[in-house]
């Protein structure tokens, strides 16, 4: 191989110049959920439409400032975000959806002009650990994990959508002074920083930390594979601000040169067939009636009497979030 | 005798290809400066001048720090062993010394993961639950594991090379041996292990997957949290402008320490092998260090990797993989083809047409390499979606970021097979009528091939292995083996990961197996 090395190398560049030829997708999807999770509806969705699909992977806020920053020339036809605040802060590259396509859904669990729906929706939880945490001395509010009880025992994951998402919703409720108070709180209490919900989860069950804020359908994937899993999951007492409603949903990008086919994705998320498997494979809650329930869940009048009245449409501002975690130098 | 061609002007043949390369480089590092600026000047003050700042200056210092002493402690040793001792099997021991190498930092850092927590092998084997290792010293650990080799290589080639009269003198004049070590061999040491520490300070600064698999936050993880997590742009672009002022420094520096320093035989003697030191009893104590090493270098990878591959749950969707694997081919080899074409323009004109225009050029290849992956990825971002908007997200981008970014990789070894081979035979092929190019294919080419082919080799293995590039360039649904291996293990599921690091692990190997091989028959 080493006697004609330049022709070698040159025909090495050959599969540049064929890479064009692959980039001819029916949509382009980038998703803010993790490829384990959206992969399979994926599947789904090709086998039933015959569409091709690509899917870019990121972070939401991530992925948000990516179309913010790509604008017209985005290759993406359809924005799958994990946080409804996340969803509000890109309406305005959204087209607004047939009002029929989400017609059977909770209202409160939409936008209001249809520019993007919720597609899935999942609740803040306490996880805890069984053997150091016992559950009748858990805190009843988030508020209180600032306790000097609770030092070093605390985990959260300030660089997750779902976390600043809560904290919007704090600023929202409680108003910025109070926020502020309690991620300083929580801060000079020792709350140890992990990079996503599945790190604080493992980190319980490792001994790191005895209790930590996440979504509440990451403990169960946990559980279905092994029982005996020694981390449990509760609620803070009903309407606390810890407990906050949120959804995964999808918005159409007024840019798509496939708005056809990213509606018609957005519908099939909406299909009972896929709104099952949110609940019984993901953990999450559908947002349709006519599911059946996840045994392993809380009902669906259970988290909606336990969470805060707090508007999804209202958690748009996240730059005020990432500027306060930012004074706490937590990003 | 007149030369063939005149060294004052290059031809536009070579001029061309290089400016291009050299303004690639330049080009999108100046819009990472635009994006910096366009923060209002407050905010961006606000943003940089802040405690974090400093905090993760002096975690990128204290980690280059640490990884240079480990590193050190252990490549040294592993250097005088092979050269100095009658350790035996030479050539294996050699060629297991340089094999991390094909082991990726995140693929180290997983492994170490993999090793503690609940679910880890040592609970499992012994029942033990260490707490994850992470931080500095998880970091450390890491990085050193595999980095080590570069540091082996320079010291190894060091020692073959010294003259061994110099050691015979200061031993025949009353030195014990160790002052001998210190006094005389250390002091020779020093040129490679001052180039080796750049090459491994540089990757530690650019390092992403390890430092973020260990959670400890340095200037690259924050870039990249930053860039992940955050609204807006202008903090990232701040933090990468810091992070290339850092390197250039440091290349700098290294440059002015390298510089003052000079060890050649002034002499005309003959130099010869040095004799070999017999271990005797320490033989037990030198084959437990090597061991160790192995063990842990290249062991215990392995050992976690399969240990992870054979953990319950789904079968392995190996066709899956194999795309993954197929797509890091298809990156990889038009990338080391780009950066071994572009080298070879560079690499002519630095050998043979100096000038300080052109050791500009040439200067450049090498700060490509410098500027850390993060930060350059970054910067082509901003460059294609605000000039080239139709070629972002496309392959030719992704590959020609690493084609530029690798560079130096390939410029190396061609330009020193250049100044070996001289230009004599060339200008008696053009006196004998031969056209320049003509000439040049006919006599030089073939003289330099291998050198190129090995320049080729070395970037296809690093963009194998490469993982912040591939992350922010790669177009929408191109997954290479690096970014599989990472998301999985950033989201806790070790054994989703677990055949994609065992792929890339075996990928990367085949090819420093090459390597070393085709070094083998050089000698």
């Amino acid at each position: 191989m080493f006697k004609r090395p330049l022709l070698l190398i040159g025909l090495a560049a050959v599969p540049a110049l064929f890479a064009g030829a692959a980039s001819a997708q029916d949509l382009t999807i980038y998703s803010g959920r993790g490829e384990s999770f959206v992969a399979p509806v994926i599947e789904m969705f090709e086998k039933e439409s015959g569409k091709d699909v690509e899917v870019r992977y990121g972070g939401t806020a991530e992925l948000a400032t990516l179309l913010k920053e790509e604008g017209a020339n985005t290759p993406a036809d359809l924005f799958w975000a994990q946080d409804g605040g996340a969803l509000g802060a890109t309406a305005d590259l959204f087209e607004a959806l047939p009002a029929e396509l989400s017609a059977g859904e909770n209202p409160q669990f939409k936008n209001a002009d249809n520019k993007w729906v919720g597609t899935s929706a999942r609740a803040r939880v306490l996880v805890y650990s069984t053997e150091r945490a016992p559950k009748d001395q858990l805190p009843d509010s988030v508020l209180k994990l600032t306790d000097p009880a609770w030092k070093g025992k605390v985990g959260w994951a300030p660089a997750n959508g779902s976390f600043q998402a809560f904290v919007t919703a704090l600023r929202v409720k409680e108003g910025e002074e109070a926020a502020k108070a309690w991620v300083d709180g929580m801060v000079a209490n020792g709350a140890k920083t992990y990079p996503n919900n599945v790190a604080l989860v493992q980190a319980i069950a490792d001994g790191e930390i005895d209790v930590a804020l996440v979504n509440n359908y990451y403990l169960n994937r946990f559980l279905q594979r092994d029982s005996k899993f020694p981390v449990a999951m509760t609620f803070f007492k009903n309407g606390d601000i810890g407990n906050l409603l949120n959804v995964a949903g999808v918005g159409v990008l007024k840019t798509s040169d496939a708005k056809e086919t990213a509606q018609d994705f957005a519908e099939f998320l909406l299909t009972p067939a896929v709104q099952q498997y949110f609940t019984s494979a993901g953990n999450e809650y559908p947002v349709i009636e006519g599911v059946i329930p996840n045994p392993s869940l809380a009902s669906v009048a259970d988290i909606k009497a336990a969470a805060p009245e707090v508007p999804l449409d209202q958690l748009s501002d996240l730059e005020g979030t990432l500027n306060l975690l930012r004074s706490a130098n937590l990003l | 005798m007149a030369l063939a061609y005149d060294p004052r002007r290059p031809p536009l043949v070579l001029l061309v290809p290089a400016l291009a390369a050299g303004a690639g480089m330049l080009v999108p590092l100046g819009y990472l400066v635009t994006r910096a600026l366009e923060g209002t000047g407050a905010s961006a003050a606000e943003l940089i001048l802040r405690a974090r700042t400093l905090e993760l200056l002096g975690n990128t210092l204290a980690l280059v720090a640490c990884v240079l002493a480990l590193s050190t402690l252990i490549a040294l040793p592993l250097a005088l062993l092979v050269t100095r001792t009658d350790v035996a099997p030479r050539r294996a021991i050699s060629i297991l010394c340089v094999l991390p190498l094909a082991i990726p930092g995140y693929v180290m850092a997983y492994a170490l993961i993999g090793l503690s927590g609940y679910y880890g092998f040592l609970n499992a084997a012994f029942g033990v639950t260490l707490p994850r290792l992470q931080g500095l010293f998880g970091a450390t650990l890491a990085l050193s594991l595999y980095v080590f080799p570069y540091i082996f290589l320079n010291l190894r080639s060091a020692l073959l090379g010294m003259d061994p009269s110099l050691v015979e003198a200061a031993r025949s004049l009353g030195r014990s041996p160790w002052r001998t070590f210190r006094d005389v061999t250390l002091p020779h040491l020093m040129p490679a292990l001052l180039s080796g520490w750049l090459v491994v300070g540089l990757y530690v600064i650019g390092d992403f997957g390890a430092v973020a698999l260990m959670r400890y936050e340095v200037f690259s993880y924050a870039i990249y949290n930053q860039y992940a997590g955050a609204f807006d742009r202008v903090y990232a672009a701040w933090l990468s402008l810091i992070l290339v002022a850092l390197t250039v420094s440091i290349l700098l520096a290294e440059g002015l320490l390298a510089r003052r320093r000079r060890y050649a035989r002034t002499g005309t003697g003959v130099a010869r092998a040095a004799g070999a030191f017999r271990l005797g009893r320490w033989r037990p104590l030198a084959y437990a260090f090597l061991g160790l090493v192995f063990a842990a270098s290249i062991g215990l990878p392995l050992a976690v990797i399969l240990y992870w591959m054979s953990f319950g749950g789904e079968a392995i969707d190996w066709s899956r993989i194999a795309a993954a694997a197929a797509r890091t081919a298809a990156t990889a080899a038009p990338a080391a083809a780009l950066a071994t074409l572009l080298a070879l323009p560079v690499a002519l004109l630095s050998a043979r047409f100096s000038s300080r225009p052109i050791w500009f050029l040439e200067r450049l290849a090498y700060f490509g390499y410098a500027v850390p992956p993060l930060p350059f990825a970054l910067a082509m971002v901003f460059f294609a979606l605000s000039t080239l908007p139709a070629l972002y997200q496309t392959l030719p981008l992704l590959v020609l970021a690493y084609g530029l970014s690798f560079l130096a990789l390939a410029v190396g070894p061609a330009r020193a097979a250049l100044l070996q081979a001289g230009g004599r035979m060339e200008e008696a092929a053009r006196s004998l009528g031969r056209s320049g190019a003509a000439a040049f294919v006919a006599v030089t080419l073939p003289t330099i091939s291998r050198s190129l082919v090995a320049g080729f080799l070395l970037v296809f293995i690093l963009v194998v292995k490469e993982l912040p590039i591939a992350a922010l360039l790669a177009p929408t649904g191109w997954t290479t083996l690096s970014m599989n291996v990472f998301s999985r293990t950033v989201e806790g599921q070790l054994f989703e990961a677990a055949p994609y690091a065992l792929i890339t692990v075996l990928f990367s190997s085949l090819f420093v197996g090459l390597i070393l091989s085709h070094e083998g028959r050089r000698r």
